[in-house]
């Protein structure tokens, strides 16, 4: 059984505009000790799916179906009594801008120590020795005194690190990480991913990673889900992927990231601007900016359709692909003409 | 593109902000600690570094948006130096800035935006001048007309981008100064105002200075490259060559930390992970800035600033080991 299951999951924001579908059905789901990427441009839903995984949408926000199942356990409906226990001790999450996430009137000490005090029945003594053994885990120098300064006091790659340390503290089955490296350096976005690779494996727990970052899923990830518009498009292995990538936003991503091989060259880049969600088309959502979009994809969304093994997308090329090479064959009646458009 | 004919030169930059750091007293913060570089006419140089290590205050400087505290920039072979040379250089050199939220008034419409250094410079004889410039400038950009007269905050993060980089070429320069401009934009649209860059580059012959800390998207665009830490150029080579062949022990940690966009070679890629942050330039470490990161540090390195010296055609290096460690 999978350690994390995630079905039809969807959320809407209620906005005084109308209802904005961040999440529509996405489902996937994540095995012990594994780490998996979730990729997509800014409003493509990708922190909103960590958000409602974890239940801490904001506002109007609001889980509008679904189901999200924590080693077999529901915990969509569940109450906020059963999600406090699963917040930190099951699941953690660590946020982007380490600026902004721990409170600058309190000691980091004390911040980490509340976390603590706050999920196990340690007592004060052994919640600091904890804290302690946190901070040296994470490569933090003289923990001792560290512990007794202001979050100013640290650089924003220390002040990541500190993150880590809160997240890890309780020993969660898995670790939510929302764009972690995005307000960093690359030097330092290098220290903090190597640390999480390898906490990761010395811990055996699993990471859901966000980014937009391709570079850095490429490094991290044992799968990846791509996602656009609240939707997924496609998900497989990071090998899969990256080497055949089989959804028309999936390719045009890969085309208009710079290489070594670019240089010199125009880039190929993914035409028009990103979707209005509350002005979302009928078919496809990313018909109105693909190259190849045809006449289905305008009215008709495409099923997700398994390509091999565990990679699925959902584009109707694939179908056409499957058409023109005589994989598949038409059946005489039904929604088959419009495929020629 | 490039002709061998440098239009900026920058000789021996400094830049120190004073810092309060007492009552009474101030220190010196070397953000830009003796710099020299010149940029070709039709070339892009990209400068790269981390965050806090003087790249946007090179570019701010050269502009004269800060008074340089010694040092000298010359534009097409004549020194900058009075006021009335900065406004005439202004006309020549613009600016494109990071974040296109903030960098466009709110209150103002596009046509107004755009048409600013117009009027600044009064460059337009009249009205009807004015307005078909600004038409013009928007059509460069790939924005519709139609447009002119609404506000910043209607359009998207690549598109408030377009509209200031129509505002920079308004004056019609020879030079921009691009400071970290796709930054801020997702990935689809990086590569739409990229290209925007290289296309008015050949049709109106300009000039870059390209300011960025993505190392993929600088060696796309950039001819040459300059790579800087805590205020100084460690090393400048033509862009193939710095990132096949870096010398700098600061260049090759800080290329071997970006992550590549292709799992196989991301695997297999050796990171060169540093230790540390950067240390405050309030308190640089003496003699070669890298030391206190270096694994080939020596006692001669803390004792002078290796000179910033050609090792092989056009490519400069300052380390005092860099002869021994590759």
């Amino acid at each position: 059984m999978a350690l994390l299951e995630v079905k039809n999951l969807k959320t809407s924001f209620f906005t005084d505009a109308g209802e904005v579908k961040a999440v529509n059905d996405v489902s996937f789901s994540l095995e012990r000790g594994k780490v998996l990427g979730i990729v997509g441009e800014s409003g493509s839903g990708k922190s909103v799916t960590a958000y409602s995984i974890m239940q801490i949408l904001a506002g109007t926000g609001k889980i509008v179906g679904g189901s999200v199942k924590l080693d077999g356990e529901e915990l969509i409906g569940a109450g906020e009594k059963k999600m406090k226990e699963v917040r930190g001790n099951r699941i953690s999450i660590i946020f982007q801008d380490p600026m902004t996430s721990l409170n600058p009137t309190y000691t980091i000490g004390r911040q980490l120590m509340e976390a603590i005090m706050l999920h196990t029945n340690r007592n004060r003594k052994q919640a600091y020795e904890r804290a302690v053994e946190m901070l040296r885990l994470v490569n933090i120098n003289e923990p001792e005194k560290r512990m007794k300064q202001y979050p100013f006091e640290h650089s924003g790659g220390m002040r990541q690190r500190v993150m880590i340390a809160m997240a890890l503290a309780c020993e969660p089955d898995i670790l939510i990480a929302d764009e972690p490296t995005t307000a960093l350096d690359v030097t330092i976005q290098a220290q903090i991913l190597e640390l999480m690779g390898q906490l990761q494996k010395e811990l055996g727990m699993a990471i859901i990673m966000i980014t937009h970052d391709l570079g850095v899923v490429a490094q991290m990830c044992d799968e990846i889900i791509v996602m656009y518009a609240g939707s997924v498009c496609e998900r497989g292995t990071a090998d899969e992927i990256f080497y055949n990538p089989c959804h028309e936003y999936t390719k045009g991503l890969m085309r208009s990231i710079p290489t070594a091989d670019t240089a010199g060259k125009k880039l190929q880049p993914i035409t028009g601007t990103p979707i209005d969600l509350l002005n979302m088309p009928k078919g496809c959502p990313f018909a109105p900016r693909c190259d190849n979009a045809m006449k289905i994809c305008i009215n008709h969304r495409a099923e997700p359709e398994q390509i091999n093994g565990n990679h699925i997308a959902s584009c109707w090329m694939n179908i056409k692909h499957a058409l023109d090479s005589g994989d598949i064959a038409l059946e005489a009646d039904g929604e088959g003409g419009e495929q020629n458009g | 593109m490039a002709e061998n004919k440098p239009i900026i030169e920058v000789k021996n930059l400094k830049e120190y902000f004073s810092i309060n750091t007492g009552l009474f007293r101030s220190k010196p913060l070397k953000a830009v600690d003796d710099v020299s570089f010149t940029i070709n006419k039709g070339e892009t140089l990209g400068l790269v570094g981390e965050s806090g290590c003087g790249k946007t205050t090179v570019g701010r400087t050269i502009l004269h948006l800060y008074r340089p505290t010694s040092g000298e920039i010359y534009y097409d072979g004549k020194l900058i130096k009075t006021n009335a040379d900065i406004k005439e250089f202004r006309k020549k050199a613009t600016m494109v800035f990071q974040d296109p939220y903030s960098s466009l008034n709110p209150r103002m419409t596009v046509s107004d935006i755009i048409g600013e250094p117009l009027d600044v410079h009064k460059l337009c004889p009249n009205k009807k001048a004015r307005q078909e410039r600004i038409l013009e400038l928007m059509d460069y950009v790939g924005l519709n007309s139609e447009h002119a007269a609404r506000y910043a905050h209607e359009f998207s993060g690549g598109q408030r981008q377009r509209i200031g980089i129509a505002r920079a070429l308004a004056v019609n320069p020879d030079f921009i100064v691009c400071d970290e401009p796709v930054s801020a934009l997702d990935v689809s649209i990086q590569a739409q105002v990229i290209n925007m860059f290289d296309e008015l580059q050949d049709k109106l012959g300009l000039t870059y200075l390209f300011i960025a800390h993505d190392l993929l998207v600088v060696r796309h665009i950039s001819d040459r490259v300059a790579v800087m830490y805590l205020g100084h150029i460690v090393e400048l080579a033509p862009a193939d060559e710095i990132y096949n062949n870096p010398l700098h022990p600061y260049s090759k940690s800080l290329l071997s930390a970006v992550p590549i966009p292709d799992p196989k070679i991301a695997r297999a890629n050796k990171r060169i992970v540093l230790n540390g942050d950067i240390p405050s330039p309030l308190n640089a470490p003496s003699g070669c800035p890298f030391r206190t990161r270096c694994r080939y540090a020596s006692e001669q390195c803390a004792q002078s600033m290796p000179e910033f010296k050609e090792v092989s055609t056009g490519h400069f290096v300052a380390c005092h080991r860099s002869g021994e460690v590759n």
